[in-house]
């Protein structure tokens, strides 16, 4: 059983420095971007990726118990939770940004259809 | 710049660009991956010259310091007892810090019979299993009665101070509330209810894990919070509104208050009081403290919740 001790303290280990070099990226990104989608986008791939892989590597070491599922429950809702945000604060960048015609516009689905139907008539 | 190689070769190499982007000198990113430039702030030259323009009529014209005798040695006055007040507050405290006792020293004061008593009878005499929730909730049961108490009035602050009247609360401007957000709204109907049921296990199971009422008023405080920013202040006023607010919140403290009297009149009159300890380990155990946390917990999650309310719309 040694064996398999090695290839699980290997394995966890190799998942948390997964995690932590995508928490280096993210973090020279937040401080390199100047713009704030710029900055939101490297800063929500730590918050999914880097934190779930670090999560990951801990459930692999820490082997199969009751805190097992709880460091699942933990990643399924900073999976639920973190996108959710990062969509807000983009929708208020979007929305308050005096210069916002310069981007694509964000548009509700309902009204993109209506939009579409609208050509297929014409 | 290289040994081997001269500078004409070295530039071209992905090193030299590496130690460029590292010390600053050139930004690959801009123009190829980042979508526009934040621009730093600059003041307007009209903004600074007011400024100035305000800073010397304040001098000159309102308190005329050059020629108000008054004003220049309260000034004088005002510098020196600063300086002085700081200089004797310094000396005291350093004073003091120098007749604490060595640190790590099992003779210390602090090293006393009342840590070991919390340790090592915690259980049999609180019924708890986390004997930090015991000490806090049970031998220190005033202290925290102060604290519900300072949340409490809190709240009761913010109150006073922000509160609207309710014609101009129906009357807010509808764009205050981001509610037409579909994404939001899916994923709070997803995390609301597990929210407040995690919160409710961390305040029920208080006496046995760490956890217990702040920190479970806390999470159903935000999960409310949540509601309440992806359905909008209608939705969560029919389940929560000024009057329920109101009932939860004195009926915990009162309660609270109650039962911490009852148990320190009986304590100190050597009674016996109604609470069974039960079996430590048991989910209905450990007495009183099951039900402080629940009073302290409702507090939390109220007080939680109306600040953001409050600060928000002013009215709940």
């Amino acid at each position: 059983m040694a064996v398999w001790e090695w290839i699980r303290f290997i394995g966890g280990a190799a998942l948390i420095v997964l995690g932590l070099i995508i928490f280096f990226i993210e973090i020279s990104g937040v401080f390199r971007f100047k713009y704030v989608l710029n900055r939101m986008h490297a800063a929500a791939m730590g918050d999914t990726l880097g934190l779930s892989a670090c999560i990951a590597g801990l459930m692999l070491m820490n082997g199969w118990n009751f805190t097992t599922i709880k460091l699942l429950c933990v990643i399924a809702f900073l999976w639920l939770a973190s996108p959710v945000s990062s969509h807000l604060i983009a929708k208020l960048e979007v929305t308050t940004s005096p210069d916002s015609d310069q981007y694509e516009k964000i548009q509700d689905l309902s009204t993109l259809a209506e939009e579409r139907r609208e050509n297929e008539n014409e | 710049m290289s040994k081997l190689r001269s500078q004409n070769e070295y530039e071209k190499t992905s090193s030299f660009r590496f130690w460029q982007w590292l010390s600053g000198e050139k930004d690959p990113y801009i123009d190829h991956v980042e979508m526009k430039v934040q621009e730093e702030f600059h003041e307007p030259p009209i903004l600074v010259k007011k400024r100035e323009i305000d800073h010397i009529k304040l001098h000159n014209k309102i308190y005329d310091i050059d020629h108000n005798k008054e004003i220049k040695f309260f000034q004088g006055v005002y510098r020196v007892s600063a300086v002085v007040l700081c200089a004797v507050i310094i000396v005291a405290l350093v004073i003091c810090a120098s007749y604490l006792p060595e640190a790590g020293n099992p003779n210390n004061p602090t090293v006393n019979e009342v840590a070991e008593r919390y340790v090592e009878q915690g259980t049999a005499e609180t019924g708890v299993i986390n004997t930090v929730t015991g000490m806090i909730l049970n031998y220190r049961g005033f202290d925290t009665f102060g604290e519900t108490c300072v949340l409490f009035i809190a709240s009761s602050c913010v109150m006073i101070l922000l509160m609207v009247s309710e014609e101009k609360l129906k009357h807010l401007p509808k764009n205050l509330e981001p509610t037409n957000d579909k994404i939001l709204q899916y994923v709070a109907r997803i995390i609301v209810p597990v929210l407040m049921i995690f919160g409710f296990y961390v305040i029920v199971n208080g006496h046995l894990s760490p956890g217990g009422g702040f920190s479970g008023g806390a999470i159903i405080g935000s999960g409310l919070i949540l509601y309440s920013s992806a359905f909008g202040a209608e939705e969560i006023r029919k389940f929560f509104n000024e009057k329920v607010y109101k009932s939860i919140k004195i009926t915990a403290l009162i309660l609270y208050g109650c039962i911490m009297t009852y148990y320190f009149y009986t304590g100190a009159n050597g009674i016996p009081n109604i609470f069974p300890l039960g079996t430590p380990g048991n989910i209905l155990s450990a007495g009183m403290i099951f039900f402080i946390n629940l009073f302290v917990g409702s507090e939390v999650a109220c007080t939680v919740y109306s600040f953001y309310a409050l600060f928000k719309r002013g009215g709940l």
